[in-house]
């Protein structure tokens, strides 16, 4: 069994959700970065998405937008985020999740950025511009590696598409599923109304995937968290994470920041 | 739109659907709606008469004799030299011709908002013109830097009624007008139709676009087999996404003897590293919704582009495009900012046009390829360029640069 797998099955002997926390690598530096994500695992996250940031992220909203800008213009990219999670990975068994756009892996090659994903010990890829239909090559390369590929589904994508993205995971490491909880870009504010219906609707790509499921976009608080994942097997909470760093203003108050909001989701999920 | 199918959205192996999971739908609406409602008869002839009575299509095809006597006195090279004038287009360029087609397949598809990126602002232009003439509410995204450089644009799209948005992000220009509009879309797409202005991004724009432009072809083919007897030797268009190249060469794909030329901005040169050149210097890269030709550095960030002209100044293309460099049935070279301008000032003086700096750009290179399409056929060849848009956007460019000692303020 994969380090996510072992997560899911861990949260659910254990009565609990799964939470998933992103950062983006590199801001405001990338050692900083792996103090910041060993504390998310500290504090109980179970899966660490470790984001690549790219030049033009026209799926995020200003705050990882204006956080990546931040830590390209420090050195960031795909290398200072493979050196990132290989010191995460020399310290901690956390699952590691590399999130990002195409292009990086794209101009590396697709056997290539697998092999080189894999070696720093990242477990699975997300690519917010791969969807499904055009995933193959990454897809087969990363499967080679033992590396999984988690697809995303939106309130927009509809069920025949959803049972593809089922089949799929019978044939490729799908270790689960991220469901968008609303239409829209990262950071936004999700109601609690939207999220707890996209959280019976995680459920319901759970039940037609066969994979945990977990509901991102729009949550910034426990109780937010709480109502997500009421029906959902987990959460992702980004945006405020990043904001969180963006706010701080030493290296210190970043930490405290971030360790408190993990503890607050941690305790809501 | 002759075939109701939209083909797979590859051409060779670029194209394709690079987004989130959000846009298929939509992508896939549009797809549907392109191949059934845009390919009926009752839809293309709603569309041909407003090119006709509206646009005022068929735009004329004009023998250039006297620019083509000072670029080449001797008639060694360049023989004949015909304009395709989309610059007489109403809101004069080409980009009316895809921004009413799609409008109007928005109406059928019942959105009630549309958005759309813009570069040079003929874009933004020619859909806030549609937007008016439908009576939709339209909003443009806009890089703060060429709301700056095509100020006029800017007044005429807030005339129109639209809303102008600067867009401050990255480079503040095209691109990251394209990176605002995918935000805005993936957030309201149930009632927004994002009016794509170039044959690029996701399946089915490149084709929808290139369908809505082809009239550019199809026409200058007609005019000027009617005009001379026979094809013309070379056709020539300037490329920055890439819509007015290929509605263009789409007529002319079959036609093994008439060699194809799109023209890139090279800026202050391709070996300064500050150009738009995207096929001349760029590799195979992923960008807002297709596989194509890149600016992108070797960790895949893409790098920002440089040209004097708005319109060109991106660092991506349109996957047929790609597709066609690859095939080896087009050749893309490139003009620099000052070849551009230095064109641009013999065009107003010979034939008594103002292009816009786009168009300047192959203007700029019709000698070298007049040279080389010559040498291949051993006589003088007819070259047909688009003339895609006109030059009222640039005047305070081509005013500063180009009489920069009459102009008050200009260094
Ligand atoms: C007059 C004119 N020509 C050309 C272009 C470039 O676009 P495309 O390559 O899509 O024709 C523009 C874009 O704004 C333009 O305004």
């Amino acid at each position: 069994m994969g380090r996510i797998e072992e997560a899911f099955a861990r949260g659910a002997a254990e009565k609990r959700k799964a939470l998933v926390t992103y950062l983006c690598v590199g801001d405001p530096d990338g050692d900083a970065s792996i103090d910041l994500a060993l504390a998310c695992a500290d504090e109980g996250a179970d899966i660490l998405e470790l984001g690549c940031p790219f030049s033009d992220p026209s799926a995020d909203g200003v705050a990882i937008a204006r956080a990546s800008q931040r830590a390209l213009g420090r050195g960031g990219g795909l290398d200072e985020t493979l050196r990132v999670a290989r010191a995460v990975r020399e310290r901690s068994d956390v699952p590691i999740v590399l999130f990002g756009y195409y292009n990086p892996l794209f101009v590396r090659g697709e056997e290539e950025a697998a092999r080189v994903v894999a070696a720093a010990g990242v477990d699975a890829l997300l690519v917010v511009d791969l969807p499904v239909d055009e995933s193959m090559p990454l897809r087969t390369a990363a499967a080679a590696r033992g590396l999984g590929l988690v697809p995303l589904v939106a309130p927009t994508t509809l069920p025949e598409r959803v049972a593809r993205i089922g089949a799929l995971g019978e044939r490729f490491p799908v270790p689960f599923v991220y469901y968008v909880s609303m239409t829209g870009v990262t950071g936004g504010a999700g109601g609690s109304a939207v999220l707890a219906s996209a959280g019976a609707e995680a459920a319901r790509v759970r039940a037609a995937t066969k994979r945990p499921t977990v509901v991102g976009f729009g949550i910034d608080s426990g109780e937010r968290a709480r109502i997500a994942a009421t029906e959902a097997d987990g959460v992702v909470v980004g945006s405020e994470i990043v904001r969180r760093i963006e706010r701080g203003a030493t290296h210190g108050e970043r930490l405290a920041s971030v360790r408190e909001l993990v503890r607050e989701l941690r305790a809501a999920v | 739109m002759q075939s109701p199918s939209l083909g797979t959205g590859f051409y060779g192996s670029y194209g394709g659907r690079y987004v989130s999971e959000t846009l298929i739908h939509a992508l896939d609406e549009l797809t549907e709606a392109a191949s059934c409602i845009a390919a009926t008869p009752a839809f293309q002839k709603e569309l041909s008469d407003l090119l006709a009575t509206y646009v005022g299509r068929p735009t004329p095809l004009t023998d250039a004799a006297r620019l083509a006597r000072a670029i080449d006195p001797e008639r060694k090279t360049l023989g004949r030299l015909f304009l395709k004038r989309e610059d007489l287009c109403h809101t004069g360029a080409h980009k009316i011709n895809n921004a009413l087609g799609q409008i109007l397949l928005a109406t059928k598809m019942r959105k009630s908002r549309i958005i759309a990126e813009t570069g040079a602002g003929q874009h933004g232009v020619a859909t806030a013109t549609a937007c008016a003439l439908f009576g939709l509410p339209c909003e443009v995204y806009m890089g703060a830097e060429d709301v700056k450089r095509q100020a006029p644009n800017v007044g005429r799209m807030r005339l129109l009624g639209a809303k102008v948005i600067p867009v401050e992000s990255g480079s503040r220009t095209l691109k990251d007008a394209m990176n605002e509009a995918l935000r805005d879309w993936v957030t309201n797409v149930a009632t927004t139709h994002y009016c794509i202005g170039s044959a690029a991004g996701p399946h089915p724009y490149p084709e929808l676009v290139a369908r809505f432009q082809s009239v550019i072809g199809e026409e200058a083919r007609a005019q000027i087999v009617e005009r001379t007897g026979q094809l013309p030797d070379a056709a020539v268009a300037c490329v920055g996404g890439g819509s007015n190249a290929i509605g263009l060469f789409r007529a002319f794909l079959g036609d093994a003897g008439v060699m194809l030329y799109g023209v890139e901005a090279a800026g202050h040169g391709v070996a300064s590293g500050r150009h738009a050149a995207t096929l001349t210097a760029g590799r195979v890269g992923v960008l807002h919704g297709s596989k194509s030709y890149v600016l992108c550095d070797d960790g895949g960030q893409i790098q920002e582009a440089h040209s004097i002209s708005a319109g060109l100044d991106y660092p991506g293309v349109g996957p047929e495009h790609a597709w066609l460099k690859t095939s080896g049935r087009a050749r893309y070279v490139s003009a620099t900012d000052d070849e551009a301008l230095a064109a641009a000032s013999l065009v107003m003086r010979t034939e008594g046009i103002v292009p816009a700096l786009e168009t300047s750009h192959p203007f700029a290179k019709i000698g070298a390829i007049a040279a080389e399409v010559a040498e291949r056929l051993g006589r003088p060849a007819t070259v047909v360029l688009c003339l895609s848009g006109r030059g009222d956007k640039d005047l305070e460019t081509l005013l500063g640069r180009l009489l920069p000692s009459e102009t008050p303020g200009a260094s």
